[in-house]
């Protein structure tokens, strides 16, 4: 088999708590964005478009869906004879089972798909982030440095970034320093989570770190910071462009919202690199009577009797007459009752809401997003106030 | 039970002569995001064939570049799957196939080396969401030999090619009859048949024997002869025969009844090629009533009653009203539309007033400007 020069893992197991009732049965990952895609399809379909075609994706916590979701990788174009996608789930070896404990403990106790594919190089991913980004340049760059790590990096404004980890390079790009949210942060190049490593650097680390008890098994918290000690090649890949971390449910509802207007924060298409995704066989939109539209997103499968403003809808989601949904993002598969009012919410996916109910109260603000959990049946005339959350039982 | 699908792609083309200069019968945008093969080649999958040929005659490159290798439909199989199949003619020359039963025979070897039990045969120019396995199930049971659809309506102009089929208490058929000149409501035969495999490669073999040049008038008008039977196509059934059927069909999507019934019966789904465009977005100004509107669109202006396909951009200022925009067009502002037909990536400048009539929607050619 040819060997490949880059290979990605995709950390894809992470519970993302903060993203309360959505990731109660559903990974991260597997979180609806933009009416019809799931957030990891903007990693998978960045790989897809940078030539990358052979993609492990991590999964550990609530996999169902997800798993099911990425199937065999074809939405992507991901479904290859040499390479493609595959789900990697923690294993029962013969030294026993273990979880995936850490970011770099899950890459670690995948060597041997690492090692099957041998390739030169090895891109680390995560599936929480919404952004267009070519790896191709980054692993161009990486080479052309000889690095042994390309930490990828993005300028936050300052006062956000004791939120990141962050970098200081010199004019070569070469790190110097590196602190995991500091409090004091020293300049405002984010890392982004994107990593990319000579393969065989990559495995070297990893099996040291695994045999060092001490550590916490995390790429930001101990593998950089000891290659830094090390004295290693580590350089910054500098990205421009749209990155946003989509971990709680304003940034979520926010990331959302920057897809909207005819010149949108980030737009989703306008240019070559398409993000691809699952694709249901829902027929186009249908508006009907006085449902109406604006400066929203629907997507196919929609009928929209009521009014939407400044909303994104998901796929095959029914707005009944007199409904008003306002500044919300609702999922696929749901169904907003007769003059049901809804503003700032978040309703996940086949949540069946009742006639004149009313989401969200005079407090409902981007900080105080209602959210309704998947599956959850609110009855006719159910009021909700601003900030909560309600979850199927 | 092992069936096998056949796929006309260009019969009944010559009725829609706009849509088809340059493309398939198979292959006429429908509905905001469908080519009319869908329809069909969706129920065969639902209905459990998956094995499925489609007859091309010529014009099928966007056909293929619809199907692709049937991977939409899951016919993308190592056993059977989709088969296109282009027109043959032999050394002895006498050129490419005329109706049906010579499509038939070009592509007897096709047929001879399936193993099926029955052969299904079926148009692109009904609208539908067809479950074949009642109508397969029938066939079984009663040992028929062929298996005629029909759909019980008033009878039009329109319909004065095809054929009333007459049956007994049992479903079977006792008599087969032109339609022209009926107008009262009959059973009208929508050239969808079941074949017994074996029967069909029989026939073929003695066909030049026996004279068998026609499908219509030499076997289904021959029901002495043969064990045929009927089946009804409830529930919605329209064919498009005409610029002006095309017209009204597609605005009886507007309907949500007709929707689900349509795209979603049963839990039947119509497939389609997946395009992974973005979805629909509508800006502050956009104004939409009663219309369908696919993804990809951008959404500036006015739509009323009307059906937006992928990738169509109705800019500010613009109104289309009881219009089809077929994929990619656009729509420049101040322009208005009234029952337009506009074909794929056409595009109407600044200011411009169109307008069609119900009966005689104005056509605007693929690739135009206006």
């Amino acid at each position: 088999m040819k060997k490949k020069r880059c290979v990605a893992m995709l950390l894809a197991g992470g519970q993302g708590s903060r993203l309360k009732a959505l990731t109660t049965t559903v990974a991260k990952p597997a979180v609806s964005f933009g009416g019809k895609y799931r957030i990891i399809d903007f990693p998978l379909s960045n790989c897809t478009n940078s030539g990358i075609d052979t993609v492990g994706v991590l999964t550990q916590y609530q996999p169902l869906i997800l798993n099911e979701y990425i199937g065999t990788g074809g939405s992507w174009d991901l479904d290859r004879k040499n390479g493609g996608a595959h789900v990697l789930a923690p294993y029962q070896a013969k030294r026993g089972a273990r979880w995936y404990e850490g970011t770099a403990n899950a890459i670690y106790q995948n060597i041997q798909f690492l090692n099957k594919y041998d390739s030169e190089h090895v891109l680390i991913l995560s599936g929480d982030h919404i952004y267009k980004m070519d790896y191709s340049k980054m692993l161009a760059q990486h080479i052309n440095t000889d690095a042994d790590i390309t930490i990828a990096v993005i300028d936050v404004p300052m006062d956000e970034a004791s939120r990141f980890g962050i970098m200081s390079y010199d004019k070569s790009y070469k790190i110097f320093d590196f602190a995991e949210k500091p409090k004091e942060p020293k300049s405002n190049h984010a890392s982004m989570g994107v990593y990319m490593f000579k393969k065989d650097v990559l495995v070297k680390m990893l099996t040291e770190d695994d045999a060092d008890e001490t550590s916490e098994k995390d790429f930001g918290k101990n593998i950089i910071p000891k290659m830094l000690s090390l004295n290693m090649r580590v350089f910054a890949y500098q990205f421009e462009g749209y990155w946003k971390d989509v971990g709680t449910l304003k940034s979520l509802w926010e990331a959302n919202m920057d897809l909207l207007g005819v010149n949108p924060v980030f737009a989703l298409d306008g240019d070559a690199w398409k993000i691809y995704s699952g694709n249901n066989a829902y027929p186009p939109a249908l508006f009907l009577g006085a449902g109406s539209a604006n400066n929203s997103i629907v997507t196919e499968g929609d009928i929209i009797a009521g009014k939407v403003i400044n909303s994104v809808i998901g796929e095959g989601v029914t707005i009944e007459e007199g409904a008003v949904v306002e500044n919300s993002i609702v999922f696929s598969g749901s169904v907003i009752g007769a003059g049901t009012k809804v503003s700032y919410a978040i309703i996940d996916e086949n949540v069946v809401i009742g006639k004149d109910c009313v989401l969200g109260d005079k407090k409902s603000s981007p900080d105080r997003i209602t959210l309704v959990g998947r599956d959850t049946v609110l009855p006719d005339g159910t009021a909700i106030e601003s900030g909560s959350v309600t979850e199927a039982e | 039970m092992k069936t096998l699908g056949i796929i006309f792609s260009n019969i009944h083309e010559r009725d829609i002569p706009e849509l088809t200069k340059v493309r398939t019968l198979a292959s006429v945008p429908f509905g905001g995001r469908y080519r009319l093969i869908d329809f069909v080649l969706s129920g065969m999958v639902n209905s459990g064939i998956t094995n499925v040929g489609i007859i091309t005659k010529y014009n099928y490159q966007s056909l293929m570049d619809h199907v692709q290798s049937g991977k939409n439909w899951d016919l993308s199989r190592k056993n059977g799957g989709l088969t296109i199949l282009p027109p043959f003619s032999d050394e002895a020359g006498g050129g490419v196939f005329d109706n049906r039963f010579e499509a038939i025979k070009s592509v007897e070897s096709y047929i001879r080396h399936n193993d099926a039990d029955y052969v299904v045969m079926a148009d692109c120019d009904v609208i539908c969401n067809l479950d074949f396995s009642a109508a397969l199930a029938q066939h079984a049971r009663k040992g028929a030999d062929i298996t005629m659809f029909y759909r019980k309506k008033k009878i039009s102009p329109s319909d004065w090619e095809r054929f009333i089929i007459k049956t007994d208490d049992d479903g079977k058929v006792v008599e087969t009859v032109r339609c022209d000149g009926n107008q009262d409501e009959h059973k009208v035969y929508t050239d969808f048949m079941i074949i017994t495999r074996r029967l069909l490669l029989y026939i073929l073999d003695h066909a030049a024997q026996w004279g068998i040049k026609s499908f219509s008038r030499d076997i289904l008008s021959n029901c002495k002869e043969y064990k045929i039977y009927g089946f009804e196509q409830d529930g919605y059934c329209k064919a498009v025969n005409s610029l002006t059927d095309y017209y009204n069909c597609s605005m009886e999507l507007l309907d949500p009844a007709v929707v689900r019934e349509l795209f979603n019966k049963n839990g039947a789904q119509i497939y389609t090629k997946v395009r992974d465009s973005v979805p629909a977005k509508f800006t502050d100004t956009a104004c939409v009533k009663n219309s369908l509107i696919a993804d990809g669109c951008l959404i500036e202006g006015e739509v009323e009653n009307s059906i937006i396909f992928r990738g169509c951009h109705i800019a500010k200022g613009a109104k289309v009203v009881n219009s089809i925009i077929m994929q990619d067009s656009v729509v420049e502002s101040g322009s208005t539309l009234n029952c337009v037909i506009m074909d794929k990536d056409a595009h109407v400048l600044d200011n411009r007033l169109l307008s069609g009539h119900p009966t005689h929607p104005y056509y605007i050619e693929k690739e135009s400007t206006i």
